[in-house]
C-alpha cells in the first residue's frame, strides 16, 4: 500500500511522498507530520504538516537539493465544517463458524475546520506536485496559520485571498489585508455557512429560495 | 541608422493604407445594417421551443421535465408544469410546460439548456437583434414567442436538424415497435387465457 | 542596453518606505479603476517622487462575483460556461483547464481527436491572444489605434473560425469532460489551413511595423526588468516568466493532452525587460504555429468524446485533483475537491494573471510613471480573471 502510486501522483519520480516524509521527519525531528490519502483517480495524496514547523519544512522543501520545489503554483483555502463523515469497515463476522467480512458504516463526528493547501512544483527539476496542507483548530477563534510568503512569495496575494475570502490569519504574512472585497466588509464569503446579504434585485425568473425572497420584496409582482 | 526603424514600419502603414483601395484583404470592415456577415450554421444566440405540425401550443414538444430549469447557469428558465396530460408527438401522455418564460437579459447563451434536454425540444436561435427599452418585461420572453416551428429550425440548422429529425424518428419506431409488441403480446396472453384449449393461434391464421 | 538601471527592491524591508523628512513632497496619485490604461477595472495607488514610482499598491475586485462559490452552487457542467469568462480573451484554453482538472478527478479519457482539437483551439487561442496583447502594449506606448487595428484585423479571422465550430466567438463553451461538444463542421480544417498559412507574413509584417521602431526600444528596453531569480520565488509563468528566462511551459513540463508529439521550442529572454516580453510573445506566436501546421496535418477521424463521460447526472468519486495548463497567460489551474455529490464541494481557480501581478511593484519601482503604464500593459493582465 505504501508505495502504490500512480503516474499523477508526485511526479518527482525520485522519491514517494513516505521517503519525503521520512527524510523531513529525519531532518527536522519532532515534526508531525501525516499523509492525507486521495482515493480519486487524480492520485495526488499530500502532506498535513503542523504548525509549529510549517515555515522550517517549506524552507526545507524549496532549498534541498534532491527536491527544489522552488515554486509554489497555487495556494487555497478550504473551509470543513462540522459534518458527520460516514465511513465503511470492514469486521469480521463468524457466523456458523465461518468468518466473513461484513461492511460496516461508523458515523464519526468531524470536529469542523479550516485549510490551507499548497501545490508546489519545481521549476529547476521540472517535477511535481507536492501538496502541503495546514489545517486550523477549529473554525472562530483558532484560525491562525504560519504564513508561508517568506518562503514563496507566490504566496502573498493568494493568502491575502485566503484570508479574505476564508478568514485564515496568516502569522508572519508581510500585508495581510483584504483582497478581493472591500475594507469595511465583515463577512467571509466562501465559507460554507455564510449567509448572503438580503439585497434581492428584482428578476423575472425567480427560482426557490430567490423566489422565497422575491415574495417578500415584490408581493404584487410574484405570482404564486 | 536612427529612424531607419520608423521609416520602415510608416512603409508597411502605408503598404496597409494603400492596399486597402485593391484588396479586399485589407479592407475588412463590414457596413453592419446594410452589410451582414453570413450566419454560421453552428451559431448560437438565444434558445426557443420547437413545435411539430401547424399547432404552436398543441404541437410542443416540451414536456415540462424541468432539467434544463435545473441546469441552467444563470438560472434564467422559468416553467411551470402543467395539471394534466396531453398526448406527445410519441402517442404517449405527457405534461406539458404550463408557463415557459426566458428571461433574455440573463440568458449567456451557453447552450447548456439545449445540450441537457432529452427531448429535442430546445434549441437555439439565431435571431441576434433583440435590443429594448425595457429591461424587464422587454426581455422576458414567453411560451407564444418562444415557440418556433421545426421548419424553422430546419432553416436555421439544417444539420442539426436532420440529426434531430433522426433521432426523433428513430425514438418514435422505437416506441411504436414496443407498442405492437406489447399489444401482440397482450393479444398472446388473453387468447392463451380465455381459450386453453383452442387450436394455437398460428393455425388459426393459416386458415 | 537593457538592466541598467537598479534591479529592483526584492524584500518588504527594502522597500522605500514614506518619509517625512522633508526633502521631497511625495504625491499619491490613485490610477484607476476606470483608466485606459489600466486594462479594465483596476487600480493603482501609486506613490510618485515627482515622476519616479516610490511605491506601488495593485488594488483590485472591483469585478469580484466570487465565481468559486458560484460553481460551488451548481453542477459541475453548469460551471463550463462560467470558465469562459473568467479571461474571456482565451475561454478555450479556460475550458480546457478545468476539462482537464474534472478529468483528472474523475479518470476519464480524452480520444485522439478531440485532443487534436484542443491542441489546435489553444493555439489559435494563443496566437490571438498574443496578437491583441502586442497591440494594447503598443496603444499603452502611445501608438493610437494602428497597430491594435491590424492585430484585430487577424484576431477576427480567428474568432471568425471559432464561431463557425463553437457557435460563439468569444464565449465558446466548448469542452466537455471526456472531450469536445461538436465535431468540425466540413471545411473547418481547411479554413484553419489557411489562415495558418497566411499568419507567418501578417506577423512578418507587424515586426516590420514595430519591432525596429526606435521609441519603441526607447521605451521598452530596459524598464521593467524582472529578475529570473524574483521570477520563480513569485510564482509568475507565461510569457513574462519566460522572458526574465525561466525555462518553464507546461506544454513541455507535464506534456499535458498531446503536447508531447509535436517539436516546437521555448522561447526564453535575457533580460527580463518589457522589450522582451513583446518579443517572447512575438517568437511564441512563431512556434504555436508551427504546432498548428503539425496538428492539422495529423489530425485523425474518430470520435470526439469518451462514451463513458455523462452530460446528466455527473458524480466523480470523493477526491481531489489539481489539473493546469499554459495558458496564454501563463500556468492556469483548476483546483477541484468533490465529495461525491453532483456540485463540486470546492472549486478553485488558480488565475495567472493575478499571481502575476505580485511582483507588478517590483518591477515599477524606481522607474517613470509612464513606464508603470507599458510595465502593466506588458505583463498582459485580463480583470476578469484576476477579480473572479
Amino acid at each position: 500500500m505504501a508505495t502504490a502510486r500512480t503516474s499523477q501522483d508526485c511526479l518527482t519520480n525520485v522519491e514517494t511522498l513516505e521517503q519525503i516524509k521520512d527524510r523531513i521527519t529525519h531532518v527536522l525531528p519532532g515534526a508531525r507530520l501525516e499523509i492525507v490519502p486521495n482515493e480519486s483517480p487524480s492520485g495526488q495524496r499530500s502532506l498535513l504538516v503542523d504548525h509549529e514547523h510549517a515555515g522550517a519544512i517549506a524552507t526545507f522543501l524549496r532549498d534541498d537539493a534532491e527536491l527544489r520545489l522552488d515554486y509554489c503554483s497555487n495556494a487555497t483555502g478550504v473551509d470543513w465544517p462540522e459534518a458527520v463523515v460516514k465511513t465503511k469497515i470492514k469486521k469480521p463476522v463468524v457466523t456458523d463458524g465461518v468468518e466473513k467480512e461484513v461492511e460496516e458504516t461508523v458515523d464519526a463526528l468531524r470536529s469542523g475546520y479550516l485549510e490551507a493547501v499548497y501545490h508546489l512544483y519545481s521549476v529547476a527539476k521540472k517535477h511535481g506536485p507536492v501538496i502541503l496542507r495546514l489545517r486550523t483548530g477549529n473554525r472562530t477563534d483558532k484560525v491562525t496559520l504560519p504564513s508561508l510568503t517568506p518562503v514563496w512569495r507566490s504566496c502573498e496575494y493568494q493568502e491575502r485571498e485566503i484570508f479574505d475570502l476564508f478568514g485564515i490569519k496568516f502569522a508572519g504574512h508581510p500585508d495581510l489585508r483584504r483582497i478581493l472585497m472591500w475594507d469595511g466588509f465583515v463577512d467571509h464569503p466562501m465559507r460554507k455557512d455564510y449567509v448572503e446579504p438580503d439585497d434581492f434585485e428584482y428578476e423575472p425568473t425567480p427560482h426557490d429560495a430567490v423566489l422565497e425572497r422575491a415574495k417578500t420584496h415584490y408581493p404584487s409582482e410574484v405570482k404564486t | 541608422m536612427l529612424g531607419e526603424g520608423i521609416i520602415k514600419g510608416m512603409g508597411e502603414t502605408a503598404r496597409n493604407f494603400l492596399g486597402s483601395y485593391v484588396s479586399k484583404k485589407r479592407l475588412t470592415t463590414l457596413q453592419y445594417p446594410e452589410e451582414r456577415a453570413p450566419q454560421f450554421p453552428n451559431a448560437r444566440q438565444f434558445p426557443f421551443l420547437v413545435y411539430d405540425g401547424e399547432d404552436p401550443e398543441q404541437g410542443l414538444r416540451c414536456v415540462s421535465c424541468q432539467i434544463c430549469e435545473k441546469e441552467c447557469p444563470p438560472k434564467c428558465i422559468y416553467i411551470v408544469k402543467s395539471k394534466d396530460k396531453r398526448v406527445d408527438y410519441k402517442g404517449q401522455m405527457q405534461f406539458y410546460p404550463a408557463t415557459f418564460n426566458i428571461d433574455i437579459s440573463v440568458c449567456m447563451s451557453c447552450q447548456i439548456c439545449v445540450e441537457v434536454c432529452p427531448f429535442e425540444s430546445i434549441k437555439m436561435d439565431t435571431e441576434f437583434e433583440l435590443s429594448s427599452t425595457d429591461r424587464f418585461a422587454g426581455l422576458l420572453v414567453r411560451k407564444p414567442q418562444l415557440a418556433k416551428s421545426n421548419d424553422h429550425y430546419r432553416k436555421i440548422h439544417p444539420h442539426d436538424a436532420a440529426e434531430s429529425d433522426a433521432a426523433l424518428a428513430a425514438e418514435v419506431a422505437k416506441v411504436q415497435a414496443k407498442a405492437k409488441a406489447d399489444a401482440e403480446a397482450k393479444a398472446k396472453a388473453a387468447a392463451a387465457k380465455v381459450a386453453p384449449a383452442a387450436p394455437p393461434p398460428e393455425a388459426t391464421l393459416a386458415k | 542596453m537593457s538592466a541598467t538601471l537598479e534591479t529592483p527592491a526584492k524584500n518588504y524591508e527594502l522597500r522605500p518606505k514614506l518619509s517625512d523628512d522633508g526633502e521631497t513632497e511625495l504625491l499619491e496619485v490613485s490610477m484607476g479603476p476606470h483608466h485606459p490604461s489600466t486594462h479594465g477595472v483596476f487600480r493603482m495607488d501609486v506613490v510618485l517622487d515627482g515622476e519616479r514610482v516610490v511605491r506601488l499598491k495593485p488594488v483590485f475586485g472591483y469585478l469580484h462575483r466570487n465565481h468559486e462559490k458560484i460553481a460551488e452552487g451548481t453542477s459541475y457542467l453548469s460551471s463550463m460556461p462560467y470558465t469562459d469568462r473568467l479571461d474571456y480573451f482565451c475561454s478555450l484554453t479556460n475550458n480546457w483547464a478545468y476539462a482537464l482538472a474534472v478529468e483528472k478527478l474523475a479518470g476519464l479519457q480524452v480520444p485522439e481527436r478531440a485532443e487534436y482539437i484542443r491542441v489546435i483551439t489553444a493555439e489559435l487561442t494563443r496566437l490571438q491572444n498574443h496578437t491583441c496583447l502586442i497591440g494594447f502594449l503598443m496603444q499603452d506606448m502611445g501608438a493610437l489605434g494602428t497597430p491594435l487595428m491590424y492585430a484585430f484585423r487577424e484576431r477576427e479571422k480567428i474568432l471568425d473560425l471559432f464561431e463557425a465550430l463553437t457557435g460563439a466567438r468569444m464565449m465558446c463553451n466548448y469542452m466537455r469532460f471526456g472531450g469536445c461538444r461538436v465535431d468540425l463542421p466540413p471545411g473547418w480544417l481547411a479554413a484553419a489551413q489557411r489562415i495558418v498559412d497566411e499568419y507567418p507574413r501578417f506577423l512578418d509584417e507587424f515586426e516590420t511595423l514595430l519591432s525596429g521602431n526606435e521609441i519603441i526600444i526607447a521605451r521598452s528596453q530596459g524598464i521593467g526588468v524582472l529578475p529570473r531569480e524574483l521570477a520563480v520565488n513569485a510564482g509568475i509563468t507565461g510569457p513574462v516568466a519566460r522572458a526574465a528566462g525561466v525555462d518553464y511551459d507546461l506544454r513541455k513540463v507535464d506534456k499535458y493532452g498531446i503536447y508531447d508529439r509535436f517539436s516546437f521550442r521555448v522561447p526564453l529572454g535575457d533580460h527580463g525587460d518589457t522589450y522582451d516580453r513583446y518579443m517572447i510573445r512575438i517568437l511564441e506566436m512563431r512556434e504555436s504555429l508551427k504546432i498548428l501546421q503539425q496538428a492539422l496535418k495529423d489530425i485523425p477521424a474518430g470520435p470526439i468524446i469518451d462514451p463513458k463521460a455523462k452530460l446528466r447526472g455527473f458524480r466523480p468519486k470523493a477526491g481531489e485533483a489539481y489539473g493546469r495548463i499554459e495558458a496564454p497567460k501563463g500556468e492556469l489551474g483548476f483546483y477541484l475537491i468533490s465529495d461525491g455529490g453532483p456540485n463540486p464541494f470546492r472549486y478553485r481557480v488558480r488565475p495567472p494573471s493575478f499571481i502575476n501581478l505580485t511582483v507588478l511593484e517590483d518591477m515599477c519601482l524606481g522607474n517613470t510613471i509612464a513606464d508603470a503604464v507599458i510595465t502593466l500593459g506588458s505583463v498582459d493582465i485580463v480583470l476578469g480573471e484576476v477579480d473572479r
